[in-house]
């Protein structure tokens, strides 16, 4: 089967600016792709010009094996047969929730035409609704009168541009189960597109991390996590530490770590990039390095420890511990540092 | 709330129909053809500064041009003060204050806005002149006699100045109810925490607030009042506007007209940046947007009658009084307006009114479309500039427009007799197309407004949300934009119809021979002293102008915040 959605080479700049920059990304059928990254990277961008909203400046668009825009033929969005919900959601305010639905299903018998729609609510549980005007419904409501809406017509690919951006806390968190069972249920190869790592590693098959107009690194939200290609990829899934050290005999080493330095040349500056739940803590005198406990703050089902330790030179070393469970050191107190083998990774320092 | 890819790196707004647009060139350059016909009239009166007519000029100066100047100035400034006094305190009442009567009279206070100044001072000439009800009463019940007894002359500035407080106060009735509004119970409520009794916290507190709004509306009321004509030619007032007609149709003289209209103009644009910078100031008045219907001060007895009293005269002196009159002074000329020659000029009035209300909501289309479909800057600002139309007076319109058309008109004429020895006449000033040109110069801007707000109901996702759900560009104007915008679109066009209808300087100037609309025959008639005759063709005119304040009464009902959200 083909891949649902090939993007190859893509490059895009508006007024001169370049907002994506030689861009690949293949959603497999079936799959959901995110493309994670912070605001203004250009994924939203990558997003438009594979809907067709955007006119393809360089590069190629492949929907299930067939090229919809190379930079001279170009298809309207309409001949995409995608689906595609907004961040604002850009439902039709004229049309009840079911005329909404059933918008993209124009052009069948009117009788089908009713039944999908009601199919439709009744997956995204708002069939008793199909009359109501969508400013009388809750963002949440909203969300998924959009979702059934991009999701009626049955597209080859489904595009989803912040899907829960608007939405608090815990309400996302629903949704998002919600999504991800529809998902699955219609087997709609999706690319979704965030800025919010946990909602990224939760819905993906796989997860594109971009960066200024380029993909830094893609792959399984697992193998993103444990193997980060970069500092800033390991960052952008979670709190970490930060250590700088020098690559001294093949090694690197910080007060708290000694890693190999892989294939980094002699001398080389480097960045040490712990997560704070690797971080592991023992009783004063066990193996590992000293260091004093400079704060402690419950955050329910975890504990976010604060870590001093004397370096060489009068330097201090600070390194942040995320605990799980309620046996956390009080503050003052002298603990054991050590790093989970394997969730220390090292970097090349390219800022110096 | 979902700005943050908009600004970051997003594409600009209208993209998805731009994109089928492949001639953006070809759009500014329609814009700006547009933007500058538009703007003829003000350009040929700035034009006309540096026309010399100095004789002309010394003669005014020594003259008649105090006279006008000091009757515009007064005008204003009394004008200013009455409808800021009237609207204000009756926005407050109905908005603050709770007594019987209050929710009606929140929307009779707005029905004044129906009657054009000139109708409703031709109305009072009628009930206080010599022969009319109420001196006739005052003789009767005390045997006085001609010229035995005082009584204050109407058709006088005084009276002009009462004229059209009486009718333009609701431009500032509107504007400060819906500050008061807006304001935050939130900040009434803190202020009395910090020890304002509620005296006190409606003069520290919401009056300040609500001052923008309430420069914003007297602004609006001034330019009215600088843009009469009826009223003042009736009352025998000396004005800029009566100079601008004196000299223009009275002694022939064009550019000396053209240069009173200058000055004119000046006085409205200093008006005109005045409102500008109240609008601008308006931004900061409400930094919260927590709303609760506001605490309202509940009046008992003699303080409720005269809240009920001070809220009911505007009404009954600004609509119910004069309009009872025509509409009485209708039925007694029953043979005068039921015969076809009425009809005629009914017809008249309604395809002008139609002609212009349908033309300009098409350009007020355009130059919207053109506004979302382009990225730069250059097309808004052209856009912004043609709404300018809607300060310049109506004679003002009138001059600028009539010495461009005449000259185009000889100069066709003269090359048809010189080539084809045929004469052409008047092309363009003969027939309608003048006059429905100054219509769209002067009332295009307000369809503008109109169009704007109904085409800012349709996000740009929408578009390209029908886009991806399988409609090509034109299917997505007819089942997305159309739907949406119907409403707006169709108070545009009618709040230009009514306006048209009302018009009556430019008209004057314009209209082609021996066409008469409702407003020109009610002001010849009322020239030659035949009010009573002139009632139905008046009352004709009020009964229509009702309509848009139904329908701003019903926007206005609807768009309360906190009152439901879209």
């Amino acid at each position: 089967m083909a891949d649902a959605l090939r993007l190859e080479g893509i490059t895009h700049s508006y007024d001169g600016r370049v907002v994506v920059d030689r861009l690949d990304l293949v959603v497999p059928a079936g799959e959901t792709v995110c493309l994670v990254g912070p605001s203004g990277c250009g994924k939203t961008t990558t997003l438009r010009l594979a809907a067709g909203l955007e006119p393809l400046q360089q590069g190629r668009v492949v929907i299930a094996g067939q090229v919809v825009a190379d930079g001279r033929m170009d298809r309207a969005p309409e001949r995409r047969g995608v689906g595609m919900m907004f961040q604002d959601y850009a439902l039709f305010p004229h049309l009840t929730v079911a005329e909404n639905v059933a918008f993209g299903l124009a052009g069948r018998p009117a009788e089908e035409r009713a039944s999908r729609a009601r199919e439709m609510l009744e997956q995204v549980a708002l069939a008793d609704y199909a009359g109501a005007y969508p400013h009388t419904l809750s963002g949440g409501q909203q969300q998924r009168i959009a979702l059934a809406r991009a999701l009626a017509p049955a597209p080859r690919l489904l595009l989803l541009d912040e899907p829960f951006s608007g939405l608090d806390t815990r309400l996302r968190e629903d949704l998002r189960a919600d999504t991800l069972s529809l998902l699955r249920r219609n087997g709609t190869a999706t690319l979704m597109v965030t800025h919010d790592s946990e909602e990224a590693m939760f819905l993906a098959d796989r997860l594109a991390v971009m960066r200024a107009g380029r993909i830094e690194q893609q792959g399984t939200p697992r193998e993103i996590y444990d193997q980060p290609a970069s500092p800033f990829v390991a960052a952008f899934f979670s709190r970490v530490n930060r250590l700088d050290g020098l690559v001294v005999g093949g090694r690197v080493s910080t007060p708290v770590l000694d890693l190999p330095a892989g294939d980094l040349e002699e001398g080389r500056r480097v960045e040490v990039v712990v997560r704070p739940e690797a971080v592991r803590l023992a009783p004063a005198g066990s193996p590992g390095t000293d260091a004093t406990v400079t704060d402690v703050r419950t955050l329910g089902r975890a504990s976010l420890v604060r870590l001093c330790m004397p370096g060489s030179g009068g330097r201090e070393w600070h390194l942040e511990a995320r605990l799980m469970g309620r046996d956390v050191p009080e503050i003052g107190s002298h603990v054991a540092v050590s790093v989970a083998a394997g969730q220390a990774f090292v970097f090349p320092d390219k800022s110096r | 709330m979902f700005s943050d890819t908009a600004t970051w790196g997003g594409p600009p707004p209208g993209h998805a129909l731009r994109r089928y647009w492949r001639r953006p060139r070809a759009l500014t350059f329609a814009v700006a053809s547009t933007v500058l016909l538009l703007s003829l009239p003000l350009l040929v009166i700035a034009a006309y500064v540096f026309v010399p007519a100095y004789d002309v000029w010394r003669h005014l100066a020594g003259t008649v041009l105090p006279d006008y100047i000091r009757g515009s100035l007064l005008l204003a400034v009394s004008v200013g003060i009455g409808t800021m006094v009237v609207g204000t305190g009756t926005a407050w009442l109905v908005t603050l204050c709770r007594f019987p009567g209050r929710a009606i009279l929140s929307f009779a206070l707005l029905l004044p806005l129906a009657f054009p100044a000139y109708v409703i001072a031709y109305g009072y000439t009628g009930i206080l002149d010599y022969a009319g009800p109420v001196q006739s009463l005052l003789r009767s019940v005390t045997g006085w006699g001609l010229g035995e007894y005082w009584f204050p002359r109407v058709r006088s500035l005084p009276g002009a100045a009462v004229m059209m407080t009486l009718v333009l106060y609701p431009y500032v009735y509107l504007l400060a109810r819906a500050a008061f509004i807006e304001q935050s119970a939130c900040v009434i409520e803190v202020s009395r925490t910090l020890g304002c009794s509620p005296w006190q916290a409606f003069f520290r507190i919401a009056l300040p607030l609500a001052r923008p709004a309430i420069a914003g509306g007297t602004a609006l009321a001034v330019m009215e009042t600088l843009n009469d004509f009826g009223t003042v030619q009736h009352f025998g007032v000396t004005t800029l506007t009566t100079g601008i007609f004196r000299l223009w149709l009275g002694m022939g003289e064009a550019a000396a007209a053209a240069q009173l209209a200058a000055l004119l103009l000046v006085a409205v644009f200093v008006v005109l940046m005045f409102e500008r910078w109240s609008r601008g100031a308006r931004r900061f008045s409400h930094s919260t947007s927590r709303y609760r219907s506001l605490p309202r001060f509940q009046l008992r007895g003699t303080r409720a009658a005269l809240a009920l009293l001070a809220c009911f005269l505007p009404v009954l002196f600004g609509f119910l009084l004069p309009a009872a009159t025509l509409a009485r002074w209708t039925i007694v000329t029953s043979e005068y307006w039921m015969r076809p020659e009425f009809l005629r000029l009914a017809a008249n009035s309604f395809i002008l009114s139609a002609v212009a209300a349908g033309l300009a909501v098409l350009i007020g289309l355009f130059l919207c479309y053109a506004q979302r479909l382009d990225r730069g800057v250059g097309v808004s600002f052209m856009v912004r500039f043609a709404t300018l139309g809607y300060a310049i007076p109506g004679a003002v319109v009138a001059v600028g427009v009539m010495i461009p058309f005449a000259g185009l008109d000889n100069w066709v004429d003269g090359l048809a007799r010189a080539h084809l020895g045929v004469s052409t006449g008047l092309i363009l000033s003969g027939g309608i197309a003048a006059v429905t040109f100054a219509y769209l110069v002067r009332f295009m801007p307000m369809a503008l407004h109109g169009i704007e707000a109904g085409l800012g109901k349709i996000t740009p996702n929408m578009d390209d949300a029908a886009r991806l759900l399988g409609r090509r560009p034109v299917a997505t104007m007819r089942e997305v934009h159309l739907p949406i915008m119907r409403g707006s679109v169709l108070t545009a066009a009618l709040l230009v119809f009514v306006e048209v209808m009302k018009e009556l300087p430019a008209t004057l100037i314009l209209r082609p021979f021996n066409f008469d609309t409702l407003a020109v025959r009610a002001y010849e008639l009322a020239t030659d002293e035949q009010l009573v005759q002139a009632s139905s063709a008046a009352l004709a005119i009020v009964l229509v102008g009702v309509l848009p304040v139904i329908v701003l009464a019903r926007a206005i009902s609807r768009s309360r915040p906190g009152a439901g959200a879209v």
